[in-house]
């Protein structure tokens, strides 16, 4: 079994998180940052199938040169191998432009030997749009069973389990596949010091735009089909009003929905 | 005036609320049609016709339903081709992402998600506003290729009521088998607990950690209020409430008129699901709670102490 993880560098969510002033895409320099936190679910997902069986975990990002650190975890955590696109041409791409490069990354690493699943966390952290697991599916030509919260695979068919407004539904799809997982799915570990020392020696293959046959007029800023007009910070909230309950703090609490006509 | 297609959620024919504000949305871009998948059409025609629906696209195929959503972003696909339209207005749920998505990529197009504001552009483009970073950042975006895809979050209007036509047609579709590939095989439906749908709700009233576990008082409170129930991330890993009621970034995302915080610090992973609510308050024991920060109002006191003076004092002002 040969999973392909995609992952994610992103500013950590914990700082203050902005635009570049320049081209209005996400500021990436003024912020730490790591491995998409949502993504860390689906390498443990991909860790437990392959350990369960045989197979190879492969994880792939694109991004800047700090994007190695993505691929660094997941390799500490035990993934076997890592593949980092990473080329000018590509900053300020958007989602249909990173659809397109992770198909050419996955369809390159397929020739050599051919893939069985390809995992992604539910949505990025910084993004949050959720949507490129399902633009990668349709550019594969895969079916995607998305937002798992249980995943099984057994011979050529993966089954989830999933939880929608109304209803909790059962999804099952024939290998190859697309299988995106939610923060329900598992627990994912935390790298061990022998996990440490190992993913030094781990494979990681650098690519070039032109490695994977993506034109560079193709992706980035210029390539990109939506385009952010303008970005403001959201006005601080007035100070808002803050009691002690001193044995009314109900009743205050009542009458402050009340005079905003909650009630 | 070109259509504008709006992807309708319902549940067996009835008509979610984030239609009526979607339709309503559509009528200022161009002409509204609906398209409808799915059975109980029947009931959903007066809804559509009521928000300005001028026109349904309809399919009851089963090959549509029972999978999951590639089919669907096939038919609105070739709806797009046919129709060219304005825009297409997808729910921000789940599966409209994953359809807007598809779409996307099908027909070369640029896709938006998430928006909180769709309105008319300069030059006869279609301006969106976004939340974005945990609603720290207000972003507008326009789409520059093919035909705008824009997902739209529940609240994002005030739904206007309208006589449109609603005039039907049954479209004639036939998935691609690529399109099969992923079979929904069982489907149960949501327990109902009588409480509003969380992300429709006007008012959310949330439990976290400060709960323990004992949610009754958080429940009465939001039933005096007629609000939804949510659970910050805390309590639905405690196995404390259902993972479908979660508030947050990786469950729903809410932006109710009111939102009341109970026992909840305030983690950034929660402040993404419900920072564009209209007004916050919150009661937490801890006044250095990160979550007094955003608050129009706030109680520094036990929920369990609280929440009960309040409930009594809301209900007995019912009379």
């Amino acid at each position: 079994m040969n999973i392909v993880v995609c992952v994610k560098y992103v500013p950590d969510a914990q700082a203050e998180r902005t635009f570049s002033e320049s081209d209005k895409t996400t500021d990436r320099e003024h912020v730490d940052g790591l491995l998409s936190e949502l993504d860390e679910y689906a390498v443990e997902e991909a860790l437990k199938i392959v350990e369960a069986g045989d197979g190879e975990v492969t994880v792939l990002t694109v991004g800047p040169d700090g994007a190695a650190d993505a691929i660094k975890k997941a390799l500490q955590m035990g993934a076997h191998k890592g593949v980092h696109v990473n080329d000018d041409a590509i900053h300020g791409s958007d989602a249909v432009g990173t659809s397109t490069i992770l198909a050419a990354a996955i369809e390159k690493i397929g020739a050599e030997s051919s893939v069985d699943l390809v995992m992604t966390g539910m949505a990025s952290t910084d993004g949050t749009m959720g949507v490129v697991p399902a633009m990668l599916a349709e550019r594969l030509g895969l079916p995607a069973v998305t937002f798992a919260s249980e995943l099984t695979v057994e011979g050529d068919t993966a089954t989830i389990r999933r939880d929608n407004d109304a209803s909790t539904q059962t999804i099952t799809a024939t290998l190859p596949a697309l299988v995106s997982v939610t923060d329900q799915i598992n627990e994912p570990r935390y790298p061990s010091f022998k996990g440490i020392m190992a993913a030094k020696k781990k494979p990681v293959q650098q690519w070039s735009l032109a490695d994977i046959g993506v034109d560079a007029g193709d992706v980035g800023l210029d390539a990109a089909w939506t385009k952010v007009e303008a970005f403001a910070a959201r006005p601080p909230r007035s100070q808002g009003q803050i009691v002690s309950d001193e044995g009314d703090g109900g009743q205050k609490l009542a009458a402050f929905l009340g005079e905003h006509k909650f009630v | 005036m070109a259509e504008v297609l709006v992807l309708v959620d319902h549940v067996d024919g009835t008509v979610r609320k984030t239609t009526a504000e979607l339709l309503t949305i559509a009528r200022r871009i161009g002409e509204p049609s609906a398209v409808f998948i799915g059975d109980g059409f029947d009931t959903a025609k007066e809804a559509l016709a009521r928000y300005g629906a001028e026109k349904v696209y309809r399919t009851a195929s089963p090959e549509v339903t029972e999978h999951l959503v590639a089919p669907q972003a096939e038919l609105l696909a070739q709806l797009v081709e046919r129709t060219s339209p304005a825009a297409v207005l997808v729910p921000s749920s789940l599966e409209g992402k994953e359809i807007a998505a598809r779409l996307a990529v099908k027909t070369q197009s640029g896709l938006i998600t998430d928006a909180v504001d769709v309105q008319a552009g300069e030059g006869g483009g279609i301006a969106t506003t976004q939340s974005v970073f945990a609603g720290s950042y207000t972003v507008s975006a326009t789409v520059t290729k093919g035909t705008p895809i824009i997902t739209v979050k529940p609240n994002s209007a005030a739904p206007e009521e309208v006589s449109g036509a609603a005039a039907d047609e049954e479209v004639d579709f036939t998935p691609s088998d690529a399109a099969k590939g992923a079979r929904i095989t069982s489907s149960q439906p949501k327990q109902a607990t009588g409480r509003p749908e969380l992300t429709e709700a006007a008012i959310v009233v949330s439990g976290g950690r400060g709960t323990a576990g004992d949610f009754s008082k958080v429940e009465d409170f939001a039933d005096s209020l007629g609000a939804a129930v949510g659970a910050s991330r805390a309590a639905v890993d405690a196995g404390w409430y259902p993972h479908t009621s979660q508030v947050g970034q990786t469950g729903k995302q809410v932006s109710p008129q009111l939102y009341v915080a109970c026992g909840i610090s305030g983690a950034i992973q929660h402040r993404a699901g419900m920072q564009t609510s209209k007004t916050i308050v919150a009661v937490n024991k801890d006044n250095e709670a990160p979550i007094f920060e955003l608050v129009d109002f706030g109680v520094v006191g036990d929920l369990f102490a609280v929440l009960p003076q309040a409930t009594d004092a809301i209900t007995s002002s019912k009379g």
